[in-house]
């Protein structure tokens, strides 16, 4: 079907799950500024959520809609940590949850304690179906990230992202726009960690590791912090390689641990600031600005 | 004149610090006040107990009749407290016309999911224009702030506090920084907007600048008022004197 191989459907739907997931973080992180280093708990809280749920007999739309719900209701929770915290405590806050998380995964029984959650059902679409839905979802969360940013929230976002005392200063509530953030984005997480679960079928506690949550993180920073299409290629690119060249796999923390490394050497905008530096400019944008200095 | 703002007895208190000492003034509809000290005189810190950024130890502060001590910053900003600060924060990821729109824009962004649902900014950007021209830095309005003079940013300040159309503007040393030539001219734009209805209070160390524009003075020492009317009687009162010029007066228990 489509004239594609068994194995490059698992790649494109791998693929289209890792956008999901780094455009969750890059809502939080990209568009609001605020850090989160435990981004892979809300990701495994929505995959847990999902296999429950439809291992309890409930439809693949009700395991997919439990984990957007716990996953946002969770990270709205801990979006209350983030009004109080400084950005470098949130990241250790974030960090901590990630830990949390994953050490809660490891005691509780009932979902399947260190062994993990075995035998997930399948989406019964088939795997070429399976990939449309998860490209069909992809496609929602490229959009609606395209909108956030083009609307008064992702504006009020630029500003709460680059000073938060002053964006309170022009009447904007940095709390409340703060928690929307948390709550979309680890929303958006929790229905990439249900397509992850049907994806894989079984699930266990390392799978949302510290080292997802730095993947997820690698590929914001390297696609362009806030840049929609930037993490979009990042995520696309990081994912699928590991997978593509199977030698690579071996070394991924090396890979994304040296591609962090030159990208902040480099072009701290990661791959959108370096498109900018290579694309030819618009002569007519902002030239005023250098006459005045 | 009705009183706009109606500062009582605050005291801001920092461990053993008394920042400011039940101090109490109040602003007048349309006036332009100035409010002065010398160096170490709490001013600051009272509009910051004003704008929120400080919470008083005791006292209260109405606008308009209600009580704003409780309220945070940004509940004070959208009821009509609009405010310069000292140190010039302008958004650095937006141009000059972006800083002023979003501020224009704030009855989009009154809700994080009323703002979700709401694009197009041109209506905004057309007003942020004629502000920027009203403070005389349309030129720049297409500018990262991050390139402009310290002129532009403290009118930047001014034109995006301007942009909440606030029943008073509340300015933080808006000259300070500034030649002679830059002070007189903006001194000279917030008599106009005083002139046009706004009513103004003026934190600043500029003397000559405040005796020129302001129609009425409050002076604050150590964090204690000391004096409260005319330019010319304050100024001449012993108490301020000595405030400024260290002359050996017996106001000390004032």
């Amino acid at each position: 079907m489509l004239g594609l191989s068994g194995y490059e459907i698992s790649l494109i739907t791998s693929m289209g799950i890792a956008v999901i997931f780094a455009l969750s973080l890059n809502l939080i992180t990209g568009f609001c500024g605020q850090i989160s280093l435990g981004h892979a708990a809300f990701y495994g809280i929505g995959a847990y959520s999902s296999a429950m749920l439809t291992k309890a007999g409930m439809p693949l739309g009700v395991g997919i809609l439990g984990a957007v719900i716990f996953a946002g209701l969770v990270g709205l929770a801990v979006g209350f940590t983030s009004l109080r915290v400084r950005h470098d405590f949130l990241a250790i806050t974030t960090m901590g949850v990630g830990f949390l998380f994953i050490g809660i995964m490891r005691q509780w029984d009932f979902v399947g304690g260190e062994m993990g959650v075995s035998g997930i059902p399948g989406s019964g679409l088939g795997k070429p179906g399976f990939m449309f839905l998860v490209l069909g979802f992809g496609v929602l969360t490229v959009l609606f990230s395209l909108h956030l940013k083009r609307s008064w929230m992702g504006y009020a976002f630029d500003a709460i992202a680059d000073d938060e005392d002053t964006a309170r200063v022009i009447g904007l509530d940095v709390s409340r726009y703060k928690l929307a953030a948390f709550a979309m984005g680890t929303a958006l997480a929790g229905l990439a960690g249900a397509l992850y679960a049907h994806n894989v079928r079984f699930i266990d506690p390392e799978s949302f590791g510290f080292v997802e949550s730095i993947t997820v993180l690698a590929m914001v920073v390297i696609g362009g912090i806030g840049s929609v299409f930037g993490v979009i290629i990042a995520a696309a690119l990081l994912s699928v390689l590991p997978l593509w060249i199977q030698f690579i796999d071996e070394y991924k923390l090396l890979l994304y641990g040296g591609l962090l490394f030159a990208m902040m050497r480099f072009s701290p905008g990661g791959l959108a600031g370096l498109a900018k530096q290579i694309l030819p400019k618009k002569s007519s944008l902002k030239a005023s600005g250098d006459t005045k200095a | 004149m009705s009183k706009l703002l109606e500062v009582s007895n605050v005291r801001v208190q920092f461990g053993g610090v008394v920042a400011v000492n039940d101090v109490s003034f109040s602003l007048n509809e349309g006036e332009l006040l100035g409010f002065i000290g010398p160096n170490g005189a709490g001013k600051t810190t009272m509009m910051r107990a004003i704008t929120g950024v400080v919470t008083p130890t005791s006292g209260s502060i109405l606008l308009a009749g209600k009580e704003l001590v409780t309220l945070p910053i940004h509940s004070r900003v959208r009821m009509g407290l609009g405010f310069s600060q000292q140190l010039v924060k302008p958004f650095r990821n937006m141009t000059v016309l972006e800083n002023v729109a979003l501020t224009v824009g704030s009855h989009h962004t009154g809700s994080p999911l009323s703002a979700l649902f709401k694009v197009g900014r041109e209506d905004e950007s057309t007003r942020a224009r004629e502000l920027l021209e009203l403070v005389g830095i349309s030129d720049a309005a297409d500018a990262d702030p991050s390139n402009l003079p310290l002129g532009y940013l403290k009118r930047l300040e001014v034109a995006r506090a301007l942009a909440l159309d606030p029943t008073i503007l509340l300015l933080d040393e808006p000259l300070a920084g500034l030649n002679h030539a830059e002070a007189h001219k903006l001194a000279d734009m917030i008599v106009d907007l005083n002139t046009a209805g706004r009513s103004i209070i003026l934190i600043e160390h500029n003397l000559g600048e405040v005796m020129r524009i302001c129609s009425r003075l409050v002076v604050q020492d150590n964090g204690n008022k000391i004096a409260d009317g005319d330019p010319e009687s304050v100024m001449n009162t012993s108490a301020v004197r000595a405030a400024y010029l260290g002359e050996n007066t017996d106001h000390a228990a004032a």
